[in-house]
């Protein structure tokens, strides 16, 4: 006989003994049960973050282990959200883990038919190229009465609510630093 | 957000917060749970309107008539704040004798120019304290004051210069009669125009019965005052019209009248829907502004130094805009350095000029004319997620080039080979020119980073693991990309590369080898340039000066990294501070949680109640505290009277709160700003099956339309034809996705909740057209025609609008046609056409007309032939509703 089984863990006894009475809890729980650990409890790391979706700004903590986001869940510390987050924010630790994300660079050739792949540095050049190019295209020195104008139109962009202050900020700066004035993103829709 | 909780009454209108913004909508339930009323308008029933004290169903667009009938409401009845009004809005101010209203004019204000579709302002303009009511035109706000027409204006979308405060005015020296008895004050004039908005105009337009209107009026009026305060909340419901930016003055002036602006568990509160869509309007990826609210220059109006300075703000007028130099100038100092000095009136010329409007429609429709060559999408996929997807699609492939960045491959990247207009025929692969690059970037928690979310809080975030594969940050990728096409240009001696060439883009890279985003949020804050205090960064915005001793890359940001510390970061768990939460992340400015606080004490600077206190005045000291940072210059008085004619902080009176506005009030009627009428006035929307029943004029006669032949609309009110297209449609987000679903239709949970594109229909309405619950209906508009499953439902209630029964139908938009997400399907968007809100250049997508019929659309070539059957039955061409101003026959 186990020598750790004694009158105390019999199951009518460690129902009674952990306010179990159906015995569909503790009382029952399996050794592989007991064992089991949530990702934030054997994560190596929690870092504060935000949620991405709307703009209630949700706080969310993010459990890493092995350089690798196990889990995302609401942070109580938040005095806007205080620990909870929608199934979009519950959902975002697939947002960054999606077997369905893109982490390649692609590149599809003018009347191309398929996608072909690309390094980031020749396709960052060639970006480059094309900005250059496409803003000589379309630049405007002054308007029919001769006043400045010293933009291009060639060039056009959309988005930014999504991204950090930071980013909107770089991306205003260089593009008005261009002449490109066509900068616009969802707060416009 | 955390502030809901203190009102006692919660109006939720043009948004469904409960389903949208569901973490927000704690808030919102908490207060119920304290006794506060909670009230949902809004077309369709909702998770919002279960948990509301009532739904009150409403024609979608009618929404001005019913607010409308509030402010008559409570004008006629005396419900209104009166110390307050008096004392902290403009109601006293008398208009100039020119002014005429909608009233006289037939749906019209005075100023409106037919040949150019616009308003001249200048009539609307304050009297001048020295004119008797019967001399000359006022001319605050009029001509002098920088004066600009309404058409340019409205090219530059000058509506979004007031994100952070009111128009220029040319000085503050305003006539008032503070018995608010003469017929030329704002309130009378309120009054006047609003009097035929009476609760049975409410039932005739919007649908909604007198008793739930007076239930409405009943809650709102008694949960406001000296001791009760009500809120309201809106999202894109309010945005998205043709006349969107009055919707939200229309709540304004209610919540003027009601004394509920700047006080606890009062306000509007703007319910925005990406992670920092706020920040991306104060630091704007948008063409019209400069960081900070600072216009974008316009030719013709701003091509000087000194003409630019004149129009962003007069000396002479009150408040902190008055300084709007000195932030211009650290702006300028920011970016370009030393190569901003005084002698180039600090680089001025280096800023590309407007000539008209350059929002995203027009730069779509540019682009479909084979006038923009390449484009860049950011974490957005206008192919489903801007209106008219068509256009949207058709307009991609007349690029050169295309980068788009994504962490899916959303359907603008694949456009050229799943497109619906390939099934067309429309579009063929191999025809298609556009070279497209896909770039990868990082995701929110691999790069760290701050938002601004919808209460002005900035937010830091940490980064916690590195970005797979060949992804990068925005912020990498820009810096790449200026540092590589600066190395490209460096031997240039062409003077249009000098911008570039001068530019400030020497980032310090941290220890990953990143450049560094705590260092760009320095440059943003601000810094010292010379003086005593070279190099530090500025403690706030009263810091930077106009000399070119300080920068400032966004002067309202100014005061993130005070002292060399990341306020965005501040992370004081809530339970361990008070409600305020003033210690977690850092709102602009100056950390203020309610703007325009000193309202909430009375003129004499004691709170209106013990029950609201917030800030307030305390004597022994002789400054302003509170539970926030007063919103108000920390010492001035409450008994302080500026000498007549002092301009900027120092002319604000001690009973002025409206610290950004260039007279201190609260603006109930807009003598500036607002480019279709100082008055928020109802008309259809562009597309309405319903005939305006106040004024013959049918829609906004300043709203922007783009008369086109790939931009057609179905006839309005009475004009025939308009019965092909009987009901009315608006479009709306679901829980589980969001927006095009560009980061939700690829993650397997939200995919599976929300798999399936649908439409909501009532069971009258199905039992009309022979729609079954869980089948295929087809949707046609002017534009397109889509097919969705049927939910039949009694969310949707049928309304009788001027005697006959009027249906709506609802759409949610997230899904496209394409083979790469997890779900798809027929695009909601796809719907709709391109029609403007004159102010903000933004679409009407929250009304429009529409047929429905069982069964699945057509496909191919038949689809278009479908369209143009529904087009020729109707006898729509290019001029259909395009007209702004309504002729005697009603066109």
């Amino acid at each position: 006989m186990d020598p750790k089984r004694t009158f105390l863990s019999w199951p009518v006894v460690r129902q009674v003994r952990a306010g179990d009475l159906l015995a569909r809890g503790p009382a029952v729980t399996s050794e592989k049960t007991r064992s089991l650990q949530p990702r934030t409890a054997t994560a190596d790391r929690v870092v504060q973050s935000v949620c991405p979706y709307c703009a209630v700004g949700c706080g969310q903590r993010v459990f890493v282990k092995d350089e690798r986001v196990v889990q995302i869940e609401g942070d109580p510390d938040s005095p806007v959200s205080r620990g909870r987050l929608c199934p979009k924010g519950s959902a975002s630790e697939q947002l960054v883990n999606s077997p369905g994300r893109q982490t390649k660079v692609l590149y599809r050739r003018p009347h191309g038919t398929s996608w072909e792949p690309l390094d980031r540095e020749t396709a960052i050049d060639m970006i480059v190229d094309r900005f250059i190019e496409s803003r000589r295209n379309g630049w405007q020195d002054t308007d029919e009465h001769g006043r400045p104008l010293r933009r291009t139109m060639g060039i056009a962009s959309l988005g930014g609510a999504t991204l950090d202050n930071e980013e909107n900020y770089l991306i205003k700066k260089l593009f008005t630093a261009a002449g490109a004035i066509q900068i616009e993103n969802q707060a416009r829709i | 957000m955390q502030d809901l909780a203190n009102a006692d009454c919660i109006i939720i209108q043009g948004s469904n917060m409960a389903e949208c913004h569901p973490v927000g909508y704690q808030w919102v339930t908490e207060a119920r749970l304290k006794g506060a009323k909670v009230i949902h308008i809004d077309p369709r029933f909702t998770r919002t309107s279960a948990t509301a004290d009532k739904h009150v169903p409403i024609r979608a667009g009618s929404d001005v008539v019913f607010l409308g009938a509030l402010i008559n409401h409570i004008l006629a009845n005396d419900l209104y704040f009166k110390e307050y009004v008096v004392a902290y809005t403009n109601a006293a101010t008398i208009v100039g004798n020119e002014f005429k209203d909608t009233e006289d004019l037939d749906g019209l204000f005075s100023g409106y120019d037919e040949e150019l579709g616009n308003y001249d302002p200048s009539s609307w303009a304050y009297a001048t304290e020295g004119e008797g009511p019967d001399a000359s035109p006022g001319t605050i706000g009029g001509p002098a004051a920088g004066h600009e027409h309404g058409h340019s204006k409205s090219e530059r979308s000058a509506g979004d210069e007031h994100g952070s405060g009111g128009p220029a005015l040319e000085h503050a020296r305003v006539k008032r009669d503070e018995t608010l008895q003469d017929p030329h004050t704002v309130f009378q004039i309120l009054k006047r125009h609003y009097a035929r908005y009476t609760p049975e105009m409410v039932a005739d337009v919007c649908g909604v019965s007198v008793d739930d209107f007076h239930y409405v009026a009943r809650a709102l009026t008694e949960n406001s005052g000296r001791d009760r305060t009500s809120a309201f909340c809106y999202a894109v419901g309010w945005t998205q019209h043709t006349l969107g930016a009055q919707f939200i003055r229309t709540a304004a002036i209610i919540q003027l009248l009601l004394g509920n602006m700047g006080r606890p568990g009062g306000g509007i509160m703007a319910l925005r829907g990406h992670a920092s869509i706020q920040g991306s309007t104060d630091i704007p990826t948008l063409y019209n502004i400069l960081p900070g609210y600072l216009a974008m220059p316009m030719v013709g109006n701003h091509d000087t130094w000194d003409d630019y300075v004149a129009a962003i703000a007069n000396k002479a007028q009150k408040g902190f805009w008055a300084n709007a130099d000195a932030y211009a100038v650290s702006l300028l100092k920011a970016w370009w350095g030393d190569a901003a000095t005084k002698e180039n009136n600090w680089a001025y010329d280096y800023l590309p000029r407007l000539s008209g409007a350059h929002g995203t429609y027009q730069t779509t429709m540019a682009m479909k004319d084979g006038e923009v060559e390449g484009y860049f999408l950011l974490g957005q996929n206008p192919a489903v997620g801007s209106a008219h997807g068509r256009m949207q699609r058709l307009a991609l492939a007349e690029l050169k080039w295309l980068v788009v960045r994504d962490l899916n491959m959303i359907e603008s990247a694949t456009f050229w080979k799943d497109a619906p207009e390939i099934a067309t025929g429309e579009l063929e692969t191999e025809k298609i020119g556009t070279e497209v690059f896909f770039l990868p970037p990082a995701s929110h928690v691999e790069k760290a980073g701050s938002f601004t979310q919808t209460q002005r809080l900035l937010q830091w975030r940490h980064k916690a693991v590195n970005p797979p594969g060949d992804c990068q940050s925005e912020l990498g990728f820009f810096f790449e990309l200026g540092k590589r096409i600066r190395e490209r240009l460096a031997d240039s001696d062409d003077p249009r590369d000098r911008p570039l060439l001068d530019l400030t883009w020497d980032y310090p890279l941290n220890e990953d080898g990143e450049i560094s985003g705590e260092a760009v949020l320095q440059e943003i804050n601000g810094r010292h340039l010379s003086g005593e205090r070279a190099g530090e960064l500025a403690d706030m915005y009263t810091d930077l000066k106009a000399d070119g001793s300080t920068s400032s890359g966004c002067w309202i940001y100014s005061g993130v990294y005070a002292k060399g510390v990341n306020r965005a970061a501040n992370r004081k768990p809530g339970r361990e501070q008070s409600p305020v939460a003033q210690e977690w992340g850092w709102a602009w400015p100056d950390n203020r949680r309610i703007l325009y606080n000193r309202a909430s004490a009375d003129p004499e600077g004691k709170p209106w109640s013990e029950r609201k206190k917030y800030v307030w005045w305390d004597e022994e000291n002789q400054t302003w505290t509170g539970l926030d940072t007063p919103d108000f210059v920390k010492t001035t008085a409450p008994s302080y009277r500026p000498e007549p004619g002092t301009g900027g902080p120092a002319g604000l009176a001690g009973d002025d709160p409206f610290v950004m506005m260039a007279d201190g009030k609260g603006w109930l009627f807009a003598p500036k700003g607002m480019l279709d009428g100082p008055l928020p006035t109802h008309y259809e929307p562009q597309e309405s099956p319903v005939q305006n029943p106040l004024y013959r004029q049918q829609s906004n006669p300043a709203r922007r339309v783009f008369p086109r032949k790939d931009n057609l609309w179905s006839p309005s009110g009475t004009a025939p034809g308009s019965e092909v297209y009987p009901f009315v449609f608006t479009t709306y987000r679901l829980t589980e996705h969001h927006t095009a679903g560009g980061m939700s239709r690829w993650l397997p949970y939200l995919a599976e909740l929300q798999p399936e594109f649908f439409c909501e229909v009532s069971p009258e309405l199905a039992e009309e057209r022979g729609l079954v619950n869980g089948g295929w209906a087809t949707i046609v508009s002017a534009r397109s025609a889509i097919e969705a499953r049927v939910l039949v439902t009694e969310r949707m209630t049928p309304l009788v609008i001027s005697g006959r029964t009027l249906h709506q139908v609802g759409l949610p938009y997230h899904w496209g046609v394409g083979k790469e997400a997890l779900v798809s399907g027929d695009s909601a968007n796809d719907l709709l056409g391109v029609a403007l809100d004159p102010n903000v250049q933004i679409q009407e997508s929250k009304a429009g007309s529409c047929d429905i019929q069982p069964g699945r659309r057509p496909e191919g070539e038949a689809l278009l032939r479908l369209v143009h059957e529904y087009q020729s039955r109707a006898g729509v061409t290019v001029e259909t509703s395009n007209q702004l101003k309504t002729t005697e026959d009603g066109t």
